[in-house]
């Protein structure tokens, strides 16, 4: 028999595994091109809204729905970074914050518009529903999967980047964008194909979240907005152990937080982040 | 111009960017015409106060170069001030202003120690996280603050005792209007200073500012803690006019939006900010009766075209487009 405090060890553990896998491409892409895309959630958000509609309307499985998520995210990050975000690279932090702005705003108004203002639940298979009893404790089914879901995309993440010559490339152009250019590797190519990755995490990400944040709504887009920096800013750009243990730290104190002192409510997690940003500007993890 | 010849060239310039232009009076003589459509007072006070938030804001965002998402942390905490001295000690409004400028100042002050020495993301997430713990505060504070049910129940006393506040709005209004013009003769007075000049120095390249004098982390310090009063001045403004203070003074959204509207008129522009309260916050008075969703797509829309084609604002465009008619080199 275990006790209770292992509950909620494991509800913390299942909540960072998705901010870790909504996270993750932001923090790749923003080590990468320092490009500040604050519309990352959007995508989550649309990857929720796609799997939401094969579901519940189009009867598909929930498993079938994930990766479709992920392809339709993946597939609006490419068309948008290649006719809008590359013209600005090289703007100012200002103008990427305000143009990524511009767009979250535009896909919250347009979920609204679409999917009304009312949360949207979806269907789960039955095998993820209900829970499991282990020495005690209570473990539901979905987080167990979604524990599973957010370690398998940490490991195939980890071995692309360390063990393909693609996460060479990727790896060269976070270390240094210029000398990694001039060593002969497209970055623009290798950055798109890092933004589309990324941005179809997220909304891979957004379809697990439906079910933990008790529906999705359009405001996600901007909601989840500040968790994800906060995964991305106190993890350390372009690392990905990084945005891990951020992650797990975070849905840990979050877990912890809502059951031990409920009346702090997000402040303490505020705290903690501007604590750690005061004493490492670039994140744990981060270099820069 | 000319190339400074001159050890006086510096003054000289600085001394003909203080000249008032025909255009800045019309503008101001502008501003007297809500008076004349009392319908519309609400909206132009509530225009007047975002205008000298949106102002705080183009001090450390347009001038010194300082990306906050988190002002409204300073306008909650001067709104929050000047509410808590009317509703406990007096409804005296001069008084309730200084007292809203003082706080955000101290707050202000304090922030600053840690905001000005980050950068790019850093200082975004930074002073977003300082506006989101304020905002959290607020809300479980809910002894002091009434929490999401808001302040209410205080009255605003005539101002020096001689105007009354009325239903309409006259009083608001003028009220709001004569702050503003006063803040903003301040704040154009400092901007073409020497230290307002140091400034921009500052915001083009930080580094390299100390090497001829200007040491840069005390200058932004300085004009952080000034923004943040004149932000807690303008919530004070609103919290007296309105007599009521809610949580929402204090939202991200207060930030994000006012940061839209700088950037929709012009950064580092005195002007920016004001014109772009004014089409900012009278479109979403048209449109948001309409629909408020569709308007929060409209505004992205914008949002995106301005920075892809408008990067320096309505007013940069318009400078633009006016140098082009005179046949000048932008």
């Amino acid at each position: 028999m275990l006790p209770p405090v292992f509950n909620v060890l494991f509800d913390g553990f299942a909540r960072g595994m998705l901010l870790f896998v909504l996270s993750v491409g932001l923090s790749v892409t923003l080590g990468m091109m320092n490009f500040i895309n604050l519309a990352h959630c959007a995508f989550a958000m649309l990857g929720g809204f796609v799997a939401i509609t094969l579901v519940n309307t189009l009867g598909w499985p929930f498993l079938a729905a994930l990766p479709m998520a992920f392809l339709a995210a993946a597939l609006a990050a490419v068309v948008l970074e290649r006719t809008l975000y590359r013209r600005l690279y090289r703007a100012t932090e200002l103008d990427q914050v305000l143009f990524t702005i511009g767009l979250v705003f535009m896909s919250v108004a347009t979920a609204a518009y679409l999917f009304g203002t009312v949360q949207q639940h979806i269907e789960m298979p039955s095998f993820l529903r209900g829970s499991f009893h282990v020495l005690g404790l209570d473990l539901g089914a979905y987080r167990i999967f979604l524990i599973g879901a957010g370690l398998l995309v940490a490991v195939a993440l980890v071995a692309m980047l360390e063990h393909t010559r693609f996460g060479a490339r990727v790896r060269a152009a976070v270390d240094n964008q210029r000398m990694a250019a001039g060593l002969g590797i497209n970055v623009e190519a290798a950055f798109a194909i890092t933004f589309a990755l990324g941005s179809g995490l997220a909304g891979l990400g957004g379809a697990l979240a439906i079910e933990i944040v008790g529906g999705l709504d359009f405001w996600f887009a901007f909601g989840y907005l500040v968790w994800v920096l906060i995964v991305v800013s106190v993890g350390g750009l372009g690392s990905i152990g990084g945005s891990f243990v951020a992650a797990i730290l975070l849905g840990m104190s979050e877990s912890f937080g809502t059951y031990y002192v409920p009346e702090f409510g997000a402040f303490f997690i505020y705290l903690v982040m501007v604590a750690i940003l005061m004493w490492r500007p670039a994140g744990l993890f981060g270099r820069r | 111009m000319e190339a400074p010849a001159s050890a006086a060239a510096p003054y000289l310039f600085l001394k003909s960017q203080t000249r008032w232009r025909t255009i800045e009076i019309l503008f101001w003589l502008c501003t007297l015409l809500p008076l004349l459509l009392p319908g519309y007072l609400g909206l132009a006070s509530q225009i007047a106060i975002t205008a000298l938030f949106a102002l705080s804001i183009d001090l450390v965002l347009g001038y010194a170069g300082i990306v906050t998402l988190g002002h409204a942390a300073f306008f909650g905490l001067g709104a929050y001030g000047a509410g808590l001295f009317s509703l406990h000690v007096w409804g005296e409004p001069l008084t309730g202003l200084a007292v809203g400028a003082a706080i955000a100042a101290v707050a202000g002050y304090l922030s600053s120690l840690v905001v000005v020495r980050f950068r790019h993301l850093a200082i975004i997430m930074i002073t977003m996280g300082f506006g989101l713990l304020v905002h959290e505060a607020a809300n479980k504070a809910h002894w002091l603050t009434g929490g999401t049910d808001g302040l209410q129940g205080f009255r605003t006393r005539p101002i020096l005792g001689l105007f009354e506040f009325d239903f309409i709005g006259y009083t608001a209004y003028t009220y709001a209007l004569v702050v503003l013009f006063l803040l903003f003769l301040m704040v154009r007075r400092i901007i073409h200073s020497p230290f307002g000049l140091s400034l921009r120095g500052i915001r083009e390249n930080w580094t390299r500012m100390p090497a001829i004098g200007a040491p840069s982390l005390s200058h932004l310090r300085k004009v952080y803690t000034l923004s943040a009063a004149i932000a807690g001045l303008a919530g004070a403004l609103l919290a007296q006019t309105t007599e009521t203070v809610s949580l929402q003074v204090l939202s991200f959204e207060r930030s994000a939006d006012t940061v839209v509207m700088l950037v929709l008129g012009g950064t580092g522009r005195l002007y920016g900010g004001l014109i772009g309260a004014i089409i900012f916050m009278v479109a979403r008075d048209q449109f948001s009766g309409i629909n408020p969703q569709l308007w929060y797509f409209w505004i992205g829309l914008l949002l995106v075209a301005v920075v892809m084609l408008l990067p320096n604002g309505v007013l940069g465009g318009l400078v633009q487009l006016a140098q082009r008619f005179r046949g000048k080199q932008p």
